[in-house]
């Protein structure tokens, strides 16, 4: 029997890094799950995907957060970058963020995360890019300026329908 | 038939004796619809195996509704309509969050998707965990992730659901409201996640 959840690639770092990419995804699975346990300089920088190297501005997002006293909703269109949430600073930010139907060259490709950063919020974000491209590679990319502090893990997974 | 070991990850062409253990994962899937031209009514799993301990449901998905920019995936279990559901949701519209419910209903409520008022290329996106679905001493109760971006548009949503029956869960059926059409493209996968 096929492996329905599989682990793709794993990354620790050792050092402090502006970004980190995952390349030469495999097609032959339905989704794939980024789970992310990671911290960065300040818990007001934001991590943010760019899928296949596109740096147009095709992404855009909508999110509902709550921050410990009140809850809102926010939406940001044509970004060269999908923001995802903060990053969790001095704790470690928990991220799972889930791509759907990747491989498939007729729809947009949608991302769905939960994020919790301990300093900041707890938010639910929902990405667009609007490429019907299939991604072949996920570049995770701190906020200009910032970078992903040392021990932070980013593991990328597959799921596989029948 | 190539298999994958899950203790080392080596692949190997068959299951003779000297080649490293097969060990049967833990989440498998269980079935899968992807809906075809002309589209859907609706989308039934059945004859779901009490084999797992938990279920998921992960959908991509459109309708053709021209009313407004989302619409809603109705769930039902067991081919149970009646009043004996509840449902209550976390809403984010990009402007404001809101949060609403309903009581002794026929259906649960999950997230809406895309109709026909968004760009054709975006499909909405949900996740549905149904934990413990064969406990036939508890309500089985749903938690669902799910939104979609329109570029200027979206909705993303955390909804929470119960069905008032203590039978083990052995279908799963989605329709919409107002007897609309699930679009090509849309997908919907079963999963099966094994307790120890």
């Amino acid at each position: 029997m096929a492996i329905t959840y599989e682990s793709i690639a794993t990354t620790t770092l050792g050092s402090a890094a502006a970004s980190v990419t995952f390349s030469s995804i495999s097609g032959s699975y339905t989704d794939l799950i980024i789970v992310i346990n990671g911290k960065t300089d300040t818990n007001t920088a934001y991590l943010a995907v760019q899928f296949n190297s596109d740096t147009g501005n095709n992404y855009s997002y909508t999110v509902i957060q709550g921050n410990g006293s009140t809850v809102i909703s926010g939406r940001s269109s044509n970004n060269n970058e999908a923001i995802i949430a903060n990053l969790g600073n001095p704790e470690f930010g928990t991220f799972i963020c889930q791509v759907f139907n990747y491989a498939n060259s007729t729809t947009y490709k949608t991302m769905l995360t939960r994020a919790s950063s301990v300093n900041a919020y707890v938010q639910a974000t929902v990405n667009l890019w609007r490429s019907t491209s299939a991604i072949t590679s996920i570049k995770l990319q701190m906020q200009s300026g910032y970078n992903l502090l040392s021990g932070s893990t980013l593991t990328l997974y597959g799921i596989k329908a029948a | 038939m190539a298999v994958v070991s899950i203790k080392n990850k080596l692949r190997r062409g068959n299951l003779l004796a000297g080649n490293d253990p097969y060990i049967p994962t833990d989440f498998e899937s269980i079935a899968t619809v992807s809906v075809g031209s002309g589209g859907v009514a609706d989308v039934e799993f059945t004859s779901i195996p009490s084999t797992y301990t938990h279920l998921q449901v992960r959908i991509l998905g459109r309708t053709n509704r021209s009313d407004q920019n989302g619409d809603f995936f109705q769930t039902t279990f067991n081919s149970d309509t009646g009043s004996n559901y509840s449902w209550h949701f976390l809403r984010g519209d990009g402007s404001s969050a809101s949060a609403t419910g309903g009581t002794t209903q026929s259906m649960m409520e999950s997230n809406r998707v895309p109709g026909s008022l968004i760009t054709a290329s975006v499909f909405g996106t949900i996740i549905i965990d149904i934990l413990d679905y064969t406990n036939t001493n508890k309500y089985t109760t749903i938690r669902s992730l799910g939104g979609f971006d329109g570029n200027g548009s979206g909705e993303i949503y955390l909804n929470s659901g119960s069905w008032r029956n203590t039978n083990a869960v052995t279908s799963i059926k989605f329709t919409n409201s107002g007897s609309r059409t699930i679009q090509q493209y849309s997908h919907f996968a079963l999963y099966g996640i094994k307790g120890a």
